[in-house]
């Protein structure tokens, strides 16, 4: 009985010591691995995860050098979960977590969360990235008391940033956004390390869009610029040329100034001549692109200010109503996508967000447009023929707006999120890129100078509202119902105002006074271009706006716009009705 | 003997308000609540409230509740002039709390000096002044654009060699920007590595200058410097995004640009760039945690816009501690008394909740820490760089005035250094 016990303790003491040797040659083989491995040489016929598990574990411990080899030896791995880590490391989200049973873990803190009071944050394992979950699947959250924060000190911080610098690079360069994928490209070009150049190459041949895959081949080349051979550079010279390559700018003119290689008896003239035509190519590229990328500004601005002005020409045009608070049903319109967007985060499947813009111009469209409405019959009509009285009761009405926007929205700014389809934009040619939502601002505003024409010009209440507007008692005695038509015309100014707003929110901001900010420019507008007349809208819409953008870049942003109010009062100096002179009502006073 | 005197004196305030022991000490709060600065000063006159409701929980100064008496000057920088006369001459108030523009603080200068009032300004600022009215609890430009730019040209921070100067058409932005590009000459920057562009004030059409950021930055090695105020912020960094550029391409640090303000923008187009503060909402300490936690649950009990969802910032950090300092100077006094308790603010420390701070013994403004911050998608910041303790303020800047100084215990003012 005695001698089988001790038969048994026996056995269980001799196995015992044999998975100790198991695991001890298991943990100490990649060491002795890595130690006869020449330096540099890559964690080949390892199993990475060990080698990325020991490293991370060793992140924690107290001794900085140790801390500091495991972050060098964590760069040198090529792992993309190294990222992360070192990411969670430099951000103070990495923790040991004291595990209930007594263990310890090093893991990566997610969402924070508050739960009985209690501070509380889902994590996951450092080392492979999988959610710690309890056995019934769910993440666990864990007390921050629990957590002991890894905090990396200045020397650490040092050292990790050029390596996650070029890790985020290397990951970026086949990310899903093609602005990401551009950026890491010319963020590697720009390190000057020619053994990159394998990785950038393997990226081209995935690259399926042309200016990146230009972006790529401009990083190739820069780094090729730093190459021993003075061949290679003055072809990669010679190519940064031909690729137009602004970012390669710098480098060539470092490179006519002192040529590189260091010794310059060795590098022959031929690089410096290469790299001088090449600036040469390169500047002249720019002038052209400047002038397309003006004329875009140029577009762009005139469309925004013809939006702004087309529900004015409408008002003030064709009614004679100096309305002062145009500007706060531009923002109703603005606050509306913003409700928009609201009801679909709230009510609707995540999928669909995107086409919340898409309801949001009507619905703006609407509400500016009811709001208009209330307007006229509440307070205008009974001051038709009264300018200055309306302007002081509208910008009566536009102070309560306002301030009701502040009471039920608050003070702040709110935020409208553009969906993804506005952002971003078209690379139309190397070094001009149009911003979507401009471009979407553009169709926008000829759709709607398009349908306003039509509406006025080509139907039935069109006739009327200019019939009204030409002459108001013999319309009246001809039967169309004058007020009505007043009351549609006025509602139909205030819609189109609000989705001048809706759309200006994907370019500006939207807060109680946005309406403040555009007020002035869309008076400007209507009053250059002659009351009354779509035409001449859309013609000093162009005008200043073109004007503005040529003006800008010399004068700067404040004398330019300085510049343009005193051209627009000299012209109206010289032409007091405006490019195409009033028609209707105005014309009467 | 003058010990006794003063501990007469001492005696004698406090017999003089003795008797007014049982009504409530009333202050004034000085924020605009309507027009284009009601985005920022809200909170400001919200935190304020709370730091009085705190207070007065805890039974108030001297044994009195205070009371705050809160006005509206609409950002009109003479309404803000005519609010302080109400203050000090109809109200007779020991103390406000307001302000966040420079100009609205330089109208209000002359009442508070003219009546002897005191003003707790709670905002960074560009320096260049020193009122025996104000105590100044937002950063010095030392302790906020010239440590920011330092970072930028450090190792750690990216080495950068050149830089866009980028400002609304005001005071603040073209006097640190003055500093600014006095520092970035003065370390070795060459003048065509530095440009310099004003915009004014609501301006919203950034493609022009976006585009010549673009070219300006096209080597990868320049940074942008904005010193953009209010609502242009947004048109600003949405245009900046949607021309491709990224804070890989050309990194934005900004120093008007806080968690409030994030609230009402789209921060996925932000993220990577950069704000230099003295104070942000993610700074892990246990009074931190627990002051974000009572402002968002002050702001949802009665009722604020925002409610829950409200952020704390620097300058709402500022006005709140300014509160404590006032207190702590009131309670060492033994006073309210405009004067007294200026001269027992001298070195008042108190623990904010971003850390320790302290009144500077001489010339009005608060010693900080330095912070700056990556901007994150939920619109926080992460403290990517942090100062050795704190940092000392110098309302004159040593890159554009060395030779001047701020000191109201030997010197009575600004003095020439000599």
């Amino acid at each position: 009985m005695l001698a089988k016990a001790r038969l048994s303790t026996h056995t269980i003491l001799l196995s015992g010591a044999f998975v100790l040797l198991v695991v001890s040659i298991g943990i100490l083989w990649p060491v002795a691995a890595k130690a006869s491995q020449p330096p540099g040489a890559s964690s080949h016929g390892r199993s990475p995860a060990t080698e990325l598990a020991r490293l991370v574990a060793d992140l924690s411990s107290p001794d900085k050098a140790v801390q500091r080899a495991a972050v060098i030896a964590l760069g040198k791995l090529g792992d993309p979960r190294v990222l992360s880590v070192l990411e969670a490391l430099r951000g103070g989200s990495l923790y040991v977590w004291r595990q209930p049973s007594g263990g310890r873990e090093t893991v990566i803190a997610r969402e924070h969360a508050t739960r009985d009071e209690k501070e509380v944050v889902s994590i996951v394992r450092a080392d492979n990235g999988e959610i710690i979950q309890s056995d019934d699947g769910q993440a666990i959250y864990v007390e921050t008391s629990a957590l002991e924060a890894i905090w990396p000190d200045r020397r650490l911080r040092r050292i990790m940033k050029p390596i996650i610098d070029e890790l985020r690079s290397r990951v970026n360069l086949f990310d899903l956004d093609p602005n990401t994928r551009r950026s890491a490209a010319t963020r590697l070009g720009s390190l000057g390390r020619p053994e990159l150049i394998p990785l950038l190459e393997e990226a081209l041949s995935k690259e399926p869009t042309w200016w990146i895959r230009n972006a790529i081949h401009e990083a190739i080349n820069l780094l090729k610029l730093s190459d021993d051979n003075p061949e290679v550079r003055r072809e990669a010279a010679v190519r940064l040329g031909e690729l137009r390559a602004e970012t390669a700018l710098s480098t060539l003119q470092r490179l006519v100034e002192a040529p590189a290689g260091g010794d310059s008896a060795t590098s022959d003239g031929s690089v410096q001549r290469a790299a001088e035509v090449a600036i040469e190519q390169i500047e002249r590229w720019e002038g052209i692109t400047s002038v397309v990328g003006t004329l875009f500004r140029g577009l762009s601005l005139s469309s925004i200010l013809l939006l702004m002005a087309l529900g004015l020409a409408v008002t003030f045009g064709l009614m004679g109503v100096i309305n002062m608070a145009h500007g706060e049903l531009m923002m109703l319109g603005a606050y509306s996508a913003f409700v928009m967007q609201g009801w679909f985060q709230t009510y609707l499947p995540a999928n669909l967000f995107d086409y919340y813009f898409l309801l949001a111009i009507p619905f703006s469209f609407v509400v500016a447009g009811a709001m208009g409405f209330v307007m006229e019959r509440s307070v205008i009509r009974f001051l038709y023929g009264r300018p200055l009285d309306t302007l002081l009761v509208t910008w009566g009405v536009s102070l309560i707006l306002q301030q009701a926007i502040r009471l039920i929205f608050g003070a702040a700014n709110v935020d409208v999120t553009a969906p993804s389809w506005l952002r971003g934009g078209f690379q139309a040619m190397v070094g001009v890129q149009l911003p979507y939502n401009r471009l979407f601002i553009i169709v926008l505003a000829v759709a709607s100078l398009v349908g306003t024409y039509l509406l006025l010009f080509h139907s039935k209440p069109g006739l009327r509202v200019r019939a009204v507007t030409q002459n108001r008692e013999m319309s009246a005695c001809l039967g169309i119902p004058a007020r009505k038509v007043d009351t549609y015309t006025f509602a139909l100014g205030s819609g189109l105002a609000g989705m001048a707003g809706c759309a200006l929110s994907t370019v500006g901001n939207v807060g109680p006074d946005l309406g403040q900010n555009y007020i002035v420019d869309s008076f400007m507008v209507v009053v250059a271009g002659g009351v009354g007349k779509l035409a001449g809208t859309l013609a000093a819409a162009f005008g200043i706006g073109g004007l503005n953008k040529l003006l800008e870049p010399s004068f700067g942003a404040v004398f330019g716009k300085v510049l343009i109010v005193v051209l627009v009062i000299l012209f109206l100096q010289w032409k007091p009705s405006g490019l195409f002179p009033a028609k209707g009502r105005l014309a009467e006073y | 003997m003058g010990a006794t005197a003063a501990s007469l004196l001492g005696g004698l305030s406090l017999a003089k308000y003795a008797h007014a022991a049982k009504g409530p000490i009333e202050i004034g709060v000085l924020h605009s609540l309507s027009g284009t600065m009601a985005i920022s000063e809200v909170s400001l006159r919200d935190v304020v409230l709370m730091a009085v409701e705190e207070i007065n929980a805890k039974g108030g100064v001297l044994g009195r509740s205070i009371k705050p008496i809160v006005v509206d000057p609409a950002s009109n920088w003479d309404l803000f002039a005519e609010k302080a006369k109400y203050f000090l001459l109809q109200k007779k108030v020991p103390v406000v709390f307001g302000c966040w523009t420079s100009v609205s603080r330089k109208s209000v200068l002359p009442v508070f000096e003219r009546y002897n009032g005191l003003l707790f300004y709670p905002v960074q600022y560009e320096g260049e002044e020193c009122s025996r009215n104000v105590f100044y609890t937002g950063a010095a430009p030392n302790q906020q654009a010239v440590p920011a730019v330092e970072y930028l040209m450090s190792e750690e921070g990216g080495e950068y060699k050149k830089f866009y100067l980028l400002g609304t058409d005001y005071v603040y932005p073209r006097t640190t920007n003055k500093i600014l590009r006095a520092m970035l000459l003065a370390k070795g920057v060459p003048p065509k590595n530095i440009m310099e562009e004003y915009t004014p004030f609501h301006h919203q059409d950034y493609q022009t200058i976006i585009g010549k950021i673009k070219k300006f930055a096209a080597g990868g090695d320049a940074a942008v410097i904005s010193t953009i105020n209010g609502d242009s912020n947004v048109p600003f960094y949405k245009e900046f995004a949607n021309q491709g550029l990224r804070s890989e391409d050309a990194p934005i640090i900004a120093f008007s640009v806080a968690e409030d303000e994030l609230r009402g923008m789209d921060t996925s187009a932000l993220v990577g760039h950069l704000a230099a503060w003295n104070y942000f909402q993610s700074v892990d300490t246990p009074q931190n945690k627990r002051f974000v936690k009572n402002f968002k649950a002050y702001c949802k009990r009665k009722k604020l816009p925002g409610g829950y969802k409200r952020v704390t910032d620097d300058p709402i950090e500022a006005a709140y501690f300014g509160v404590y300092l006032w207190k702590q100077a009131v309670e060492k006094a033994g006073t309210t008394e405009v004067d007294a308790v200026r001269q027992a603010a001298y070195g008042q420390k108190t623990l904010a909740p971003g850390g320790w701070v302290k009144l500077d013994e001489r010339n009005h403004h608060t010693h900080k820490p330095v912070l700056i911050g990556e901007i994150l998608a939920d619109g926080q910041f992460r403290t990517v760089s942090r100062s050795k303790g704190l940092v000392a303020p110098e309302p004159w800047s040593e890159y554009t005035n060395p030779d001047k100084g701020c000191d109201w215990v030997d010197h009575k003012g600004t003095y020439i250094k000599t």
